[in-house]
């Protein structure tokens, strides 16, 4: 948004600061593929500072609160910011304290995460030696920051077992408080075939009440347990603190706007895209990308006082590695769930919608070089910000 | 879009049974889809139905934390009003759509 946005707004009119907590910027994407080798900390972190233009003020502090109706931010340290348009990207955060008995004993030493660097590293040491036993995978709530990577995990950790000649000994189950892998019908249909032909365990509508440390099992709402070995999971994902403090957010500190334009219902002069925001779209990194050129309209539409004409219809377009060296691909948006068909040409492809094809793996692959050399610097894609039903098959519907 | 009729009176439903419109709604056929499920509705029932029914009409979109921070139950008692799916069985019961997972 900064890259663009700084591009069409005059320097003597417009300054633009970024508040950002962070030193670092991470591929988020790749922390998936730590755990099994294929990355390291050096292919998922960058300085933060590389991706900005020119003429944009960067103050790396965390944020205490936003007062919307006196247009002020104020800082961790207590000095603070005035704002005519604010724009809330603080994302998503998991937060393991919100499950009983998830940050315990077990926690980082049978019980690891991999939405953080750290987790994925931890998880990365834990595999090197582990002779196998019960392997399981399990979400605490939804929504939950990209929806598809615990799939993607128990299909790269069969890749991995398998390579390690040690498949036999490892049994992979994935725990869901969803009913079913995903939660569109056709993918769902799809993505359970894959993981029942690679012989991993599918248990949905299981909602964690509390993790027992002393007999390693997970306990749900309605008493059912599902012992482990080593766990993998997904805390509960919230939004920022300050969000909360500021009375902006719903129960999980996501910020409420409107799904097409982006704006804040309350306070007009408030945008929010990507993670931060509540709407009943992925919570992924294609989503805030075609979010940002929608976002982008409708703030120098704000700026004139012209109605918002922009409108967001939910797109996402995810790679979802199934091991191997093959992946599937899933495009979709707030109306129409994935469906098979050619991406991004139709007839053509290259990319197969709803198939494991190694020419997805590979656009997986690319997709990191992608972010840091295109996505980043705010230059276009060949890909439509709204999704496009040219090259999808309904016959299915 | 399916008719059926709940408590005497005809009303629309999708196929999985969901009310298509939540103003068609009575109690009575909140007590009597409840039998389904072997359930007999209390006055707790009721105000969890009434909670949801708010929440929808209001735009929300509801989740099981969101039922455990109303005051009413939490999502243990939610479970045990319940059993087997408590947000997917209470909405139906309440004459709202199924909930929407987030995707």
């Amino acid at each position: 948004m900064a890259n663009k946005l700084r591009k069409a707004l005059g320097k003597a009119e417009w300054n633009i600061t970024i508040v950002d907590k962070e030193d670092t910027h991470y591929y988020q994407p790749g922390f998936l593929f730590i755990p099994f080798g294929n990355y390291t900390k050096k292919d998922v972190v960058k300085p933060i500072d590389k991706y900005l233009p020119s003429g944009i003020t960067l103050i790396k502090k965390d944020i205490q609160k936003i007062d919307p109706v006196s247009n002020i931010v104020t800082l961790a340290d207590a000095t603070s910011l005035t704002y005519d348009i604010l724009i809330i990207a603080s994302g998503t955060q998991i937060k393991p304290d919100e499950t009983l008995g998830l940050k315990d004993v077990l926690w980082q030493k049978d019980i690891f995460d991999f939405y953080t660097l750290e987790g994925a590293l931890a998880l990365h040491k834990c595999f090197e030696s582990w002779k196998g036993g019960k392997l399981v995978m399990a979400i605490t709530e939804i929504p939950f920051k990209c929806p598809i990577a615990p799939i993607e995990f128990v299909c790269l950790a069969d890749a991995f077992f398998t390579k390690k000649g040690i498949r036999n000994n490892v049994e992979i189950t994935l725990v869901t408080p969803l009913p079913g892998a995903f939660t569109k019908p056709i993918a769902t249909q799809m993505l359970s075939g894959v993981l029942s032909s690679k012989n991993i365990n599918i248990i949905p509508d299981f909602y964690i009440e509390h993790i027992d440390n002393e007999n390693k099992k997970l306990v749900s709402y309605d008493e059912k347990e599902v012992p482990f070995d080593v766990l993998t999971i997904v805390p509960v994902n919230k939004g920022a603190d300050f969000i909360g403090a500021s009375g902006l957010g719903d129960e999980l500190n996501f910020i409420p706007v409107n799904k097409q334009t982006l704006q804040h219902e309350q306070y007009k002069n408030i945008f929010a895209i990507g993670d931060a925001a509540a709407l009943p779209s992925s919570k992924a990194g294609s989503v805030a990308h075609f979010e940002a050129d929608v976002l982008f309209e409708n703030i120098l539409s704000a700026i004139k006082t012209e109605t918002l004409e922009a409108k967001f219809d939910g797109h996402s377009n995810c790679y979802i590695e199934t091991g191997f060296g093959k992946a599937t691909l899933i495009d979709f948006n707030y109306e129409t769930e994935p469906l098979p068909g050619n991406f991004p040409i139709p007839g053509i492809g290259p990319f197969k919608l709803l198939k494991t094809t190694w020419i997805n793996h590979l656009g997986k692959l690319f997709f990191r070089w992608l972010y840091w050399n295109i996505l980043l610097k705010a230059r276009p894609l060949p890909v439509s910000n709204h999704m496009s039903m040219a090259g999808k098959k309904t016959d299915r519907l | 879009m399916a008719e059926k009729t709940i408590a005497g009176a005809t009303v629309n439903v999708n196929a999985e049974g969901y009310f298509e419109n939540p103003a068609q709604w009575t109690k009575d056929m909140a007590i009597e889809m409840a039998k389904d499920y072997n359930i007999t509705l209390t006055d707790k029932h009721f105000a969890l139905l009434d909670f949801l029914r708010q929440k929808h009409l209001g735009g929300e979109q509801l989740s099981i934390r969101k039922v455990g921070t109303s005051g009413i139950v939490d999502v243990k008692e939610f479970y045990q009003l319940f059993p087997g799916g408590p947000l997917k069985i209470s909405s139906k019961l309440a004459g709202i759509p199924k909930p929407m997972s987030c995707v």
